[in-house]
């Protein structure tokens, strides 16, 4: 409180987020010094780019037009076989999902099982998808079903670890009122936990979908099948119509999932 | 029918919420627990159907005692307090019909509440307690389409369908207007008169208090410093539990006509 005399200052400016003055200037040196280093350090071989650019502009330019006789037959039953692992991962890998992501839910569970939970989480995500399935192919041999458990790995990382962290966030007023009423463990999940998480989780399945469908053509690569051991090939062999036919389609069916979810989570809210 | 003995609780962070509370409470009583903020008057009841564990005293419950109970009993007893909240506390995401039900959980097994299979005279009388609440044509509507004193009505709803002997309400009408608030606690008091229920109501408002309890309890910083009837709520005896305070305002009101000024209330708000 001050009488009507009191001079107030007429300008403002926001609080740096580093006090120390020096320190902020010394960050902010450092990262552009950095940058500069770092990019320095990068040594690239100008006069290879210089050919490769004229080659790479080649080799889209035989894209065009797509080889959609798709001659062998291979590139529909690869992206039937993608899709259907895609499928399959994602519900397989949600089913495993679920108990983990209850258990590494801090509000849920006791301790050992938050730490034990997290440590399934942290581990799957470590690995890369491609990681998993090299793994897988050496313990089931080529084939989708390798690329199935590398992908199911794969969505628990994703799956388990969002579902926690939405069951973390939730309300707890609504929790506790469903526990006041006498209800069991799984009860209480059923009335107070699924409700609250539910419209996220079904978004998040359909996003994974998507993601385990375009992992799908990176796995095939090492072998676990799928439509990438053919884009594989058909670079290889330089038929760069059948590899334009293989990626559009990837492109397709990517933007195909990418409507139908967000028409999904819409109608889900 | 409720007694506490020496109840206290401390917090991890080292707050003593409460000391030392001893209390009775008989059958069929309306009790208005009174005090500022962080007096614990949370706390108190929900160490009532242990929310929260008190740290240390005894609860008994007719003749059970509940502070030693295992989680099996201690569900059971829960059946036996219908609880009340601040904003509600419904689960916003599930209809009206099964945020009601859900009051119903202690006594039906796991897979009757998971497929909403609950026995006929429960469903007859959920309709019968929206109906008696005036909501009966709401029943299917998602519970974040109600309105702030329609969402607390099926919240009075879910507690009474428990069979409850003990109502704990925890401030019912802190986000109400003037009016809605008073239609609210007269329910509740005509509902606790109907079904000879005895009530532990948290209330800021004073002047509710004193309208629609038979006994109030007043608690600062943990204690009890007040236990009496409403009339005996003199401007000394708030400055006690609240503070210094021009009280006069407060305590005239009571003699106010009840709906002039509701509606005078709901033009200021």
């Amino acid at each position: 409180m001050s009488d009507a005399s009191t001079q107030y200052a007429d300008t403002w400016k926001k609080p740096p987020f580093i006090k120390n003055s020096v320190l902020r200037w010394l960050i902010y040196l450092g990262t552009v010094t950095y940058f500069f280093v770092a990019l320095y350090t990068m040594e690239v071989n100008w006069p290879r780019v210089a050919e490769g650019i004229p080659r790479g502009i080649d080799m889209l330019s035989k894209f065009f037009p797509p080889d959609l006789s798709d001659s062998r037959g291979v590139i529909l039953d690869g992206i039937l076989e993608s899709i259907w692992m895609a499928i399959i991962s994602t519900i397989g890998g949600i089913l495993l999902s679920v108990p983990i992501g209850l258990g590494a839910a801090r509000n849920l569970a006791p301790t050992w099982m938050y730490l034990f939970c997290r440590s399934i989480i942290a581990v799957s995500r470590t690995f890369p998808e491609v990681i998993l399935a090299i793994f897988a192919v050496k313990f089931f041999g080529f084939g989708p079903f390798a690329g199935f458990v590398a992908l199911s790995i794969g969505t628990i990382g994703f799956f388990a670890k969002l579902l926690a962290e939405d069951i973390e966030n939730m309300s707890k007023s609504q929790a506790e009122a469903v526990r006041a009423t006498g209800a069991s463990w799984l009860q209480w999940v059923n009335y107070a936990i699924q409700p609250q998480v539910l419209p996220r989780m079904i978004g998040l399945s359909l996003y994974r979908l998507d993601i385990n469908f375009r992992e799908s053509a990176v796995v095939g690569i090492v072998g676990a099948g799928g439509i990438g051991a053919h884009l594989l090939t058909s670079v290889q062999r330089y038929e760069y119509a059948t590899t334009a036919t293989i990626l559009f389609s990837i492109i397709g069916i990517v933007i195909a999932l990418e409507y139908t979810s967000g028409y999904f989570r819409k109608w889900v809210q | 029918m409720l007694r506490l003995e020496n109840l206290s609780k401390r917090y991890k962070t080292g707050d003593l919420a409460l000391k030392n509370v001893s209390l009775e409470i008989p059958d069929g009583q309306l009790v208005a627990l009174i005090g500022p903020s962080g007096a614990g008057k949370s706390t108190l009841i929900r160490c009532v159907n242990r929310l929260v564990d008190a740290t240390e005293g005894k609860i008994h419950l007719g003749d059970r005692e509940i502070t030693g109970l295992s989680m099996a009993e201690l569900r059971r007893a829960r059946r036996r307090m219908g609880m009340i909240f601040q904003e509600y506390a419904l689960v916003e995401r599930l209809t009206v019909m099964e945020n009601v039900l859900s009051g119903r959980l202690g006594y039906v097994n796991f897979w009757q509440s998971l497929f909403r299979k609950f026995p006929k005279e429960n469903v007859r009388e959920a309709y019968r307690l929206l109906d008696r609440v005036g909501l009966m044509h709401m029943a299917d509507k998602r519970a974040d389409e109600l309105s702030g004193g329609q969402r607390q009505r099926v919240g009075i709803c879910r507690a009474l369908i428990q069979h409850p002997e003990l109502l704990l309400v925890d401030e019912p009408t802190a986000s109400l207007d003037p009016k809605t608030s008073r239609q609210i606690m007269r329910l509740i008091r005509e509902l606790c008169e109907e079904r000879g229920l005895a009530a532990i109501i948290n209330i800021h408002d004073v002047a509710l208090a004193r309208m629609f309890s038979e006994r109030v309890i007043g608690l600062k910083l943990g204690e009890i410093v007040y236990d009496g009837s409403p009339d005996g709520l003199t401007p000394d005896v708030l400055t006690e539990i609240y503070g210094e305070e021009d009280w006069e305002a407060t305590i005239e009101k009571v003699e106010d006509d009840d709906e002039s000024e509701a509606s005078d209330d709901g033009r200021a708000a």
